[in-house]
């Protein structure tokens, strides 16, 4: 960050504490940037002439009498096509040793769209994902949460949602990843070819935790540059959202606000509301899909943030270790897409309604003739076969690992249905078992 | 002059202001950026210190920023062409707004200023008037909209002119009013009013007695809400809130209705502005848009908007019940209303109450649903505002204090139940947990008594101890299990599940069984108790078992049935038939 001349250059910090320093200044607009010590810092509070900046690097090393410059503008990005294919800091500077970013600039975290101009969402978005395409479909403009604790695969599948999702650009917005995850993301990328529709700002363990709260802003206003100017589907992955929440509680103790529920800030609805409303299908094609990943403590979502993110988001997802197969498998019961309806039936195959419907239920009942089981009741034939049928069911379509189109999904439930039951006994419309029912 | 201001300090959307004049609590101000002038309202003083709620983001706010009081607290504009309009939280005109985006500081005209209206004269010249008295009206959507003397005048004045009835536009002048000392005042087709303030020019609010039939059996028969009654509908997320409220608001015997969405996914706001201009009004095979307006503030808007939101569409409520029309009022969700009050109250820096909460939530919940109701207007006419909240608690917690201060405010609790939801039981209110206080008027038992026969209450009595006795029953099969208990606990059982199934159930999606009119659910409710009156003789569980299911199919195909239609009748004698099979001797 380099000061322009003529600048006014203040040296005289008053207050400083681990993620804030304050100063006396005048004619600063609320929001402004500021470099501090050569640190990039945003304008928290005014009172009087006294401001309060909040350093993103942390106030490390920062003496009584820095330098500080005020920009006189908000954060913001250069946005163009050249985006595309990037790798990002928290900033928005390359960290991929390409070019520096040219394009026009910005302001992020910008203003919400006008709830009538948004358009009913209504096409699809394939992942290959059974657990999520059969049963919690996903709708462009949506936005959805996986809640998962911190030692599920949350990051691999969404990998994977990202490569085999039909969307024009992917931008994933990382915080707090690993570097390890940082580098994860990277290869899988690269090595799939599909780093040119790819765009990732990433914030690592190894930076401060206030850059964090840059990220998803950022990452959503590339995602509007090529929803709004250039038509596309984007598809925003957003993970953690938790690090997030908890860098916004940072700061603000720093400030000495009085906490609310959980030690978050009260604002937390709405800082979590901004980002997330954020997805939105534009009536002239263009999306934006939000995919983010809130990890849980110990599977609690009473919780502030997940409680305050189901609150927003349209559904969300749980991961869940399976023990009869010894894999990953997408919950069928506690996951939840709220805009699935708008398309299952509609734009994919009639069935699909029924046949979700129909082995979740089986499903329940396998997990009932579990139970019996392990109270050591007789179990009955019906109740044997349920449980044949849930082992399959997780195998073929529940677990992570699956990868097929739609309606090889529903012909999978179909052939599972006829192998472990006959039709009166899976609860399906006659003329859609007179269709579908394996001869 | 009215009173200006200089920005003091800046945090997130609380500005303080330096004042140099007289400022009032609730006050509205502009801050004026240069570009464009930011709403906000005055939540607190101190001294010199005047704290502001801003309207929109602050971002870019200066210290110095001039500010200029308005001298009145928010209002809304009231006035012809209100239907059918997409508000938001403030009243801005959203369909108004150009661009995909909101803009800051950008504020549109509620109403529509060019649009004439078809002008009738109700009053005549000489008459003695005061606020709220019908001067004339014009048709809004085929409702007649009352033109009236302003809700803000004061005393009683002479009718001095009165426009001849024609075409004007809201802001013509269309009567000239006096008071005793003889100053005039020109009165329009449009008035203000400030949301946080009750408009209460009514003669008498009586407690409310008069059925609002919503055609939803579970709450006309069992739990009934009234004209100017209030309810809430507290559910976990999934258990059918949406569905149920839309039920409501496409079928309940109600003039107008207004729906607050505050706080809402705005993916589900869409869906209303997507349906509701598709659906027909069943009563008047009209569109059911043409009667609604929807106040609609996303979660993303901010915060203080979200606030307001409620008090505007309350206040939109309250002046069509001035005009002697019946209005049902809607609002989802309560919950996030009560986030943005502990926001700004976390912003102010109050010490918080239960979870964070204000401690003042219960006073401002109480507060805000006794402003529906049931009132006599001063020309003997009546009209009403019934209210319907919908609560989401954390984890479906009922013990949250959103959902406990509403439960002392409201008097109807429509408990959505999460295992109802599961076992495809919808609408899923749950029958034991939910209550209607208005059972217990016995002005309403007077009414309703009258209304459709002399024994109804009694008849709702009797309904509600089979389904408690049922559940009980029900956890005695489960603990014993089903040969573990007499024969007759199986028919008792049975009957609460044909209550169930029959009476409680209803398919939101059918044609004919979504809405029932309240004469044809006390045929059914006469007719299935008969049935549990009667006594059975059965040899084993499992014949009670298949006995019922038989009838209870039958009783559906009823409910799927035109009311006395000929296949009504032909199920109705099959039913009659499987009840003589089984009855004892």
């Amino acid at each position: 960050m380099e000061n322009k001349a003529f600048q006014k250059i203040y040296t005289k910090i008053s207050q400083i504490t681990k993620a804030t320093c304050s100063l006396k200044a005048t004619g600063i607009g609320n929001e402004e940037l500021a470099i501090v010590h050569g640190k990039l810092a945003q304008v928290v509070k005014l009172v009087g002439d006294n401001v309060t900046l909040q350093i993103f690097g942390g106030t490390e090393g920062i003496p009584t009498n820095a330098e500080v410059t005020f920009l006189g503008k908000a954060p913001s990005l250069k946005v163009s096509d050249d985006l595309a294919g990037r790798f990002f800091n928290a900033f928005g500077d390359p960290i991929d040793g390409g070019p520096a970013l040219e394009g026009v600039e910005v302001e992020i975290g910008g203003p919400s769209v006008n709830p009538v101009r948004r358009k009913q969402p209504s096409e699809l978005i394939a992942t290959g994902i059974a657990g999520i395409d059969l049963n919690n479909t996903l709708v462009s403009g949506q936005k959805i949460p996986f809640f998962a604790d911190p030692d599920q695969p949350y990051n691999q599948v969404m990998a994977s949602v990202a490569l085999r999702a039909k969307a024009d650009k992917i931008i994933l917005g990382g915080m707090g990843l690993t570097n390890d995850d940082y580098l994860y993301y990277k290869n899988v990328f690269d090595n799939a070819g599909a780093l040119d529709r790819i765009i990732s700002f990433v914030n690592t363990t190894d930076n401060p935790p206030v850059e964090r709260l840059l990220v998803p802003d950022m990452a959503l206003t590339a995602a509007e540059y090529f929803a709004v100017k250039k038509n596309e589907s984007v598809l925003v992955l957003l993970t953690d959202m938790t690090l997030y929440a908890d860098a916004l509680s940072i700061v603000s103790n720093r400030m000495d606000q009085i906490p609310s529920k959980d030690s978050m800030p009260g604002s937390l609805y709405s800082d979590l509301a901004k980002i997330y409303e954020k997805a939105v299908q534009f009536p002239e094609g263009g999306s934006i899909t939000i995919i983010a990943v809130t990890t849980l403590s110990g599977g609690d979502i009473t919780h502030a943030i997940p409680d305050n993110t189901g609150y927003i988001t349209e559904g969300q997802l749980f991961l869940r270790r399976d023990s009869d197969i010894g894999k990953v498998i997408v919950d069928p019961f506690r996951s939840l897409s709220r805009l699935k309806q708008l398309v299952i039936g509609k734009k994919t195959r009639a069935d699909h309604p029924q046949v979700m419907n129909a082995a979740v239920r089986l499903f329940a009942d396998a997990a009932n003739a579990k139970t019996k089981l392990e109270n050591g009741f007789d179990l009955t034939d019906y109740d044997q076969r349920s449980l044949q049928f849930a082992k399959d069911y997780s195998n073929k379509l529940l677990a992570i690992d699956v990868n097929i189109e739609v309606n090889e999904m529903l012909d999978t439930g179909w052939s599972l249905f006829s192998k472990h039951f006959k039709p009166e006994e899976v609860g399906i419309k006659q003329e859609l078992v007179d269709q579908y029912w394996p001869k | 002059m009215s009173t200006q201001g200089k920005v003091k300090g800046i945090i997130a959307n609380l500005v303080i202001v330096e004042a140099d004049g007289p400022v009032s609590q609730n006050e509205i101000c502009y801050i004026l950026t240069g570009e464009t002038k930011l709403m906000a309202e005055v939540i607190k003083i101190n001294g010199s210190n005047t704290y502001v709620q801003v309207f929109e983001s602050t971002r870019g706010v200066k210290i110095g920023f001039e500010v200029e009081f308005a001298g009145h607290m928010l209002e809304v504009t009231l006035g012809p062409g209100i239907l059918s309009k997409n508000y938001d939280g403030l009243q801005n005109d959203l369909d108004k707004m150009k661009g995909v985006f909101l803009k800051r500081g950008e504020y549109t005209h509620p109403l529509d200023i060019e649009k004439k209206w078809d002008f009738k004269v109700l009053a005549k010249v000489g008459d003695t008037v005061q606020a709220g008295d019908w001067l004339g009206e014009v048709d809004e959507n085929s409702m007649p909209h009352k033109i009236m003397v302003p809700f803000k005048l004061k005393g009683s004045f002479k009718l001095k002119s009165l426009a001849a009835a024609g075409k004007y536009t809201i802001e013509e002048t269309i009567a000239v009013i006096e008071d005793k000392e003889g100053n005039e005042t020109k009165i329009n087709m449009m008035q203000k009013w400030p949301v946080k303030v009750a408009i209460t020019n009514y003669k008498e609010k009586p407690r409310p007695f008069k059925l609002l039939e919503t055609g939803v059996r579970t709450i006309d028969t069992l739990n009934p809400i009234v004209e100017g009654g209030t309810g809430f509908i507290p559910g976990p997320f999934g258990a059918g809130k949406t569905v149920l409220q839309h039920a409501i608001s496409k079928q309940a015997e109600a003039d107008i209705v207004i729906i607050a969405a505050c706080g809402e996914r705005a993916n589900e706001v869409v869906e209303i502005f997507t349906e509701f201009p598709e659906l027909e009004d069943a009563r008047t095979g009209r569109k059911l848009i043409e009667r609604t307006t929807i106040i609609a503030n996303t979660s993303n808007m901010p915060v203080a908007a979200r606030e307001a939101s409620v008090y505007t569409a309350m206040t939109l409520g309250e002046y069509y019940r001035a005009m002697g029309l019946r209005v049902l009022m809607l609002a989802d969700s309560t919950s996030r209303w009560a986030q943005a009050l502990r926001e700004m109250s976390n912003r102010l820096e109050e010490l918080p109450g239960p979870d964070a909460f204000p401690m003042d939530l219960p006073a401002i919940i109480s507060n805000f649903y006794a402003r529906a109701g049931y009132v006599y207007l001063n020309n003997g006419e009546s009209g009403s505002i019934t209210f319907l909240g919908t609560v989401s608690p954390a984890g479906g917690n009922l013990k949250e204090p959103v959902t406990e201060s509403t439960k002392k405010a409201a008097r109807c609790f429509y408990a959505l139940a999460q295992g109802r939801a599961d076992s495809k039981r919808y609408p899923a209110v749950d029958p034991i947990d939910s209550y209607s206080k208005y059972l217990e008027y016995p002005e309403f038992a007077e009414y309703i008594n009258g209304v459709i026969s002399e024994d109804w209450l009694e008849m709702v009595n009797t309904t509600k101890t089979i389904l408690l006795r049922g559940k009980e029953t029900y956890e005695q099969i489960n603990i014993l299990g089903d040969d573990g208990v007499p024969v007759e606990y199986h028919v008792n059982y049975w009957k609460s599940e044909l209550i169930d199934f029959v009476i409680l159930q209803q398919d939101a999606f059918d044609k004919i069984d979504q809405s029932t009119p309240i004469e044809r659910q006390e045929y059914m409710l006469k007719s299935i108790l008969d049935i549990c009156h009667t006594e059975f003789s059965f040899d084993s569980f499992n014949e009670v078992n298949a006995h019922f299911k038989k009838m209870i199919n039958t009783c559906r195909q009823m409910n799927y049935s035109e009311f006395k239609s000929e296949k009504f009748n032909k199920f109705e004698n099959e039913l009659k038939e499987l009840v003589k099979e089984k009855q004892a001797a």
